[in-house]
């Protein structure tokens, strides 16, 4: 395995728990995102999402 | 730089960061939520003042974008201005100052942002207001941080537009353009910027001059200072009362932005009348908490009438 000659970035524990929950916090922002994209298609299209000429 | 090459106890070389240390609430601060709630209160005030009508999932994503827009330019301004948030110590408890986080990370954070909300505006609400929110990004942070702050003593005069701008994009939200109307609710917190600005730097112009900004206080002295506030409050009571005037707003309105315009004038005569001690510190504290207070009912009586008449 790498880690035992690994000579990158060590992230403290400290460093850790910040990262872990800012990235709860871009995901949770994500899934907003997909949420209000589908909102709004659906608001834009309305039935006519399914309308769709092949 | 934030890397630092150091031996750890076993004498291995390793490389030991020091950013990383943002909690989600330090990234919220970038942000500056205070300033975020003005914008979004007089984004939704333009936004229903507009002619037309607009989607109400539509209108949440605009004040949305609008808002993280804000917000962006925030962290944007707070990566430029690090140095002199350092002393001051108004700012000096800010991320990036109190070491939560990295300038790197700051300016990474506000220009995602920024790129985010404008390209999310354009392509949900439309590209006119996106362009219109880019270009108010650019203002604040490019024109008034990076230019004119450290510049001029004029700074907050000009750069107050992009505070302005905010119930302008929100009216553009609805009717993809601009109007007289939208611009005189640009026009009023424009020229409400400057006094309530200057009456926060004169209690507070000591923190100024000792970061090297030229607030007006700083350069052009006390005295002066006093002036343009008298000056700006006596051209803001009229404009405030436009709306009545030029016909977007009621006789209600009228009377009651006549009333707090000529408060806003007597408390900026209070301002200029007391010059020394505790005094003059009161009046400036005074003059700069009802300014909030002023442009918080103005709007807040716009909003309430068009939501009667729309219902």
């Amino acid at each position: 395995m790498m880690a035992e000659d690994d000579q990158g970035i060590r992230l403290t524990q400290e460093q850790q728990k910040k990262r872990r929950s800012r990235s709860i916090a871009i995901a949770l922002a994500l899934v907003a995102l997909v949420v209000l994209f589908y909102a709004v298609t659906i608001v834009k299209l309305g039935p006519g999402v399914m309308d769709r000429a092949l | 730089m934030s890397l630092v090459e150091r031996q750890d106890t076993i004498g291995q070389d390793t490389a030991v960061w020091d950013g990383g240390m943002g909690s989600v609430g330090d990234y919220v601060s970038l942000l500056k939520p205070r300033v975020m709630s003005l914008v979004i209160f007089t984004a939704f005030v333009g936004l229903m003042l507009a002619p037309g009508t607009v989607h109400p999932v539509l209108g949440a994503v605009a004040i949305l974008c609008i808002a993280i827009g804000a917000g962006a330019s925030g962290a944007l301004n707070m990566w430029y201005d690090a140095d002199i948030d350092e002393i001051m110590t108004r700012t000096q408890k800010r991320p990036i100052p109190a070491g939560k986080v990295t300038r790197e990370e700051a300016f990474a954070f506000g220009m995602t942002l920024s790129i985010g909300s404008v390209v999310t505006l354009g392509l949900l609400v439309n590209w006119f207001a996106g362009a219109f929110l880019a270009f108010t990004i650019f203002f604040y942070v490019v024109v008034y941080t990076m230019w004119l702050k450290r510049s001029t003593p004029q700074n907050i005069v000009i750069g107050g537009a992009a505070g302005a701008f905010p119930p302008m994009v929100g009216w553009a939200s609805v009717t993809g353009s601009v109007s007289l109307e939208s611009f005189v609710l640009f026009l009023i917190i424009f020229m409400w910027t400057p006094p309530h600005f200057w009456a926060l730097a004169l209690f507070k112009s000591g923190d100024y001059r000792a970061a090297g900004v030229p607030m007006l206080p700083v350069v052009a002295g006390e005295t002066s200072t006093r002036h343009h506030i008298l000056v700006y409050s006596l051209l803001l009571a009229p404009i405030g009362v436009a709306p009545f005037l030029l016909g977007f707003a009621s006789p209600v309105y009228g009377a009651a932005a006549a009333f707090l315009g000529l408060a806003f004038v007597a408390l900026a005569g209070d301002v200029w009348r007391k010059r020394e001690g505790d005094a003059a510190r009161q009046a400036c504290i005074r003059l700069f908490k009802f300014s909030i207070f002023y442009l918080f009912l103005l709007f807040a009586i716009l909003l309430a009438e068009s939501l009667i008449v729309g219902a």
